[in-house]
């Protein structure tokens, strides 16, 4: 049996810790992400969960605490945001080169200096080269949708998975959310089974020093050097794609709701313009296309669910007919463009594909975008492509001169 | 033969000796016992061993006679210096010779 | 010495063969303190000398498992190995944290620190080297004051050591002991006892290292020896907060007869820039750590 409860993403996060069953969690404080530790520390001590907490004094440490209890066979969770998560990073690349499937959910916040507590996603982006599977949330049904998924994927192909969603905007706000039935969750995902051995029935030495080359074992089989085990990572990863979307299958199968695989789209079939966007700020989108198409602007939308793998592949069917595409992300690779907006053209290259695009930087550390607003600079960048401009970045809602 | 190929997907290692292969070759001196000095052959019993505890390497054998494997006896020479009954000449190698 | 030499595990954890330098004083230690703990341990540790001595991928020198760790980590780690075995119902196994002097006087502080507030079940050690030893032999805090490393050059190291044995009483833990790779039987039954006990349990070993500190590699149990017969190294437990000397130190203690400090100095290659002042303040620093001793073990 399902139930429904006004909660909000935070909140729902906790109880998707609760019902995978998690072994082990580890938390440190942080702003937008400190009422998920809250909730799970009173559930832990009531003894309505049952799993190790462990209060440790920073984030580097909440990491290694999931990346040791991970490697000896528990499921493990944590929760974090910007400094907190940039704290980790050391240990995110740890984590994902022990191939350990720990879950992490990221409530995304800006990043100082100067300091800042509210909401846009660098803090996530700029850990998109850990080797971490990244799945960007647009509710907070999907928060916890998500983090059960992401169980499933990370303990199927040994990646960790960070599971993002915005701070506040969703982590604070009450929503209506399906609580799925315990019992289910448990069919939909297995135990873990570890690959790692750290047991004293049988010896290992786990993480060492290797050489760039490959080297025989005292048993004559020829090991991996470095660069072979990185491939490793990078083929999972690559290869984890055909896992998140036959998850996302069989969670809708099994609950009826489907969020999408590694993408999702929004009245895209018949559109002259596509809006591309992650989290919260595609949502928003969705309301900018229907001021556009009520304006006659035959607009459409497209979600980037899974952001690490790139969904390089949907990403050329889905824009393979657009006339032009408007990127919004919050988020900035100094000295460059935003990161989506730079895979999204590198996914297109050499498919012939020759639509202009335009990137739009938006809501960083917290600066309101409405959906008036999204609408409103479609249409500029519409008229600014009439005119022949085909590749603009501007900063949405900003004092630039 | 063996699947030639790792399957591990992280590096995990199982023990064995010569890691560093043998590491014997690292020495410039050999520990040589001089029997007639060394206490467990004097006493033809089990006894002293300092050698043994002091090994770094573990590759003292404690027995009637105490026997050094020097596949790997790295030639450090503390066995020779903690030996009560100075039993143990370090013999510097010639030049060129190992 | 042979009876009580004999009641020590004869298996060896440490494979034959392995990468750890000609005469290192960690090797001594590490062989004695896998022999007490036994075959039911899982260890973790840090980059440092022990990862060398563990071995290069795919083979490892020692039979006992492992996680290597990063630098910062290492008591986090332990309390991860800990809180996961807790969950599998694996508690009996021994989780033990070790880290060299960089590791836990220095970047692993924190998480140390932490873990030790926490009441961890583990064993946490550190190998004291006196020096970033693994790097080269740059200054770390636990390098003592008028020593050369490669980060102190020319002027030497001018501040003392940190005393690192204070700020773990000061966690209030069940179990500290302050031992040394020269005296492998007193750290043996230090460890032997340690295991024994619930909570967080720390023990600091001093290991000479021949290329770190500039000696003969044959010399590693004289100099060791040396540090506790002038007394820079104290072999002492505090057990539930109780000071006990044991060993060469209860002697020492009870004879009054410790050697001066020069005796330590003039055998090794890294002091041979200490000024007669330093040297002076050297021994006004073991003279003053002894009246502490010694009024607590009277205690």
């Amino acid at each position: 049996m399902s139930d429904v409860q006004i909660l909000t993403g935070n909140q729902a996060a906790a109880y998707a810790v609760k019902l995978c069953k998690v072994q082990v969690i580890s938390a440190y404080p942080i702003t937008p992400s400190t009422p998920v530790t809250e909730t799970l520390s009173q559930w832990v001590e009531r003894d309505e969960l049952k799993a190790e907490y462990v209060r440790v004094e920073s984030e580097h440490s909440v990491m290694t605490v999931c990346i040791s209890a991970s490697t000896v066979g528990a499921r493990v969770f944590t929760s974090t945001s910007s400094h907190g998560l940039l704290y980790m990073h050391e240990q995110l690349h740890w984590a994902a080169g022990s191939r350990l499937p720990v879950v992490l959910a990221c409530v995304n916040r800006g990043v100082g200096a100067p300091w800042s507590i509210f909401n846009d996603q660098q803090d996530s982006i700029a850990q998109r080269d850990t080797g971490w599977i990244q799945i960007y949330c647009r509710n907070n049904q999907e928060i916890l949708d998500s983090l059960i998924q992401a169980y499933r994927i990370a303990e199927q192909v040994y990646c960790p998975v960070m599971v993002c969603y915005d701070g506040f905007i969703l982590s604070h706000t009450m929503m209506p959310v399906q609580i799925p039935d315990a019992e289910q969750v448990c069919r939909f995902l297995p135990p873990y089974k570890p690959h790692t051995i750290l047991s004293p029935e049988d010896p290992r030495n786990i993480n060492p020093v290797i050489f760039p080359w490959q080297r025989r074992d005292a048993e004559g089989v020829l090991r991996d050097g470095y660069m072979d085990m990185r491939w490793k990572l990078q083929h999972a990863l690559e290869g984890s794609r055909d896992v998140i979307v036959e998850t996302g299958r069989r969670f809708a199968e099994m609950f009826g709701r489907d969020h999408g695989g590694m993408l999702w789209t929004d009245r895209a079939q018949d559109a002259e313009v596509l809006l591309v966007s992650m989290g919260s700020l595609a949502s928003e989108a969705t309301v900018a296309v229907d001021l556009l198409r009520e304006q006659g602007v035959r607009a459409g939308l497209v979600g980037i669910r899974v952001y690490r793998p790139f969904p390089r592949q949907e990403v050329r069917e889905v824009f393979g007919k657009a006339p032009a595409i408007i990127v919004f992300e919050k988020n900035i690779s100094y000295g460059y463009e935003g990161a989506l907006c730079s895979d999204i053209k590198a996914a297109l290259y050499e498919t012939g594909i020759q639509t202009p695009i335009h990137n739009f930087i938006a809501g960083l550390g917290g600066r309101d975008v409405k959906a008036r607003e999204l609408a409103e600079a479609v249409r500029s960048s519409l008229a600014a492509i009439g005119s022949g401009e085909r590749e603009k970045q501007t900063w949405l809602n900003c004092v630039t001169e | 033969m063996k699947e030639d190929k790792d399957e591990n997907i992280s590096a995990m290692c199982k023990p064995a000796a010569g890691e560093a292969g043998k590491t014997g070759d690292w020495r410039d001196a050999t520990p040589v016992i001089d029997r007639k000095k060394c206490i467990p052959s004097v006493k033809n019993r089990a006894a002293c061993y300092l050698c043994w505890l002091y090994c770094p390497e573990g590759i003292v054998t404690a027995g009637v006679p105490v026997e050094i494997d020097l596949d790997y006896c790295k030639g450090c020479g503390i066995c020779a210096e903690e030996c009560p009954a100075k039993a143990i000449t370090m013999v510097i190698h010639e030049e060129g010779k190992s | 010495m042979p009876d009580k030499l004999f009641k020590v595990h004869e298996n060896e954890y440490i494979m034959p063969g392995n990468r750890a330098c000609s005469g290192c004083g960690l090797t001594i230690a590490y062989r004695f303190l896998l022999k007490a703990l036994g075959p039911n341990t899982i260890m973790t540790l840090p980059a440092s000398c022990l990862t060398v001595l563990h071995g290069l991928y795919p083979i490892t020198s020692v039979s006992i498992p492992c996680l290597n760790c990063t630098f910062a980590s290492t008591a986090a780690s332990g309390s991860g190995l800990a809180a996961g075995l807790a969950a599998l119902n694996r508690s009996d196994i021994t989780v033990v944290a070790i880290a060299g002097d960089g590791g836990t006087f220095d970047i692993g502080i924190q998480a140390l620190s932490g873990a030790a507030e926490r009441g961890t079940d583990f064993i946490f050690v550190c190998y004291d080297n006196e020096g970033y030893m693994n790097t080269g032999t740059q200054r770390s805090s636990a390098t003592p004051a008028g020593a050369l490393t490669t980060t102190t050059p020319v002027l030497t190291k001018q501040q003392n050591k940190k005393d690192m044995m204070k700020i773990m009483e000061a966690h209030d833990i069940p179990y500290l002991a302050s031992t040394s790779a020269a005296f492998p039987l007193d750290l043996y039954d230090k460890f032997v006892k340690a295991k024994r006990i619930k909570g967080t349990r720390y023990i600091q070993i001093a290991t000479p290292c021949p290329p770190g500190w500039a000696f003969q590699p044959r010399d590693t149990v004289k100099i060791g020896r040396l540090a506790v017969e002038t007394g820079i190294v104290a072999l002492y437990e505090i057990e539930d907060g109780k000071f006990r000397f044991t060993g060469r130190s209860k002697t020492l203690a009870e004879k009054g007869n410790r050697a001066p400090v020069v005796n330590f100095v003039e055998r090794q290659g890294r002091f041979r820039k200490m000024s007669m002042e330093q040297l002076g303040q050297m021994q006004r620093w073991v003279d003053n750590k002894w009246s502490e001793y010694l009024r607590r073990a009277a205690e």
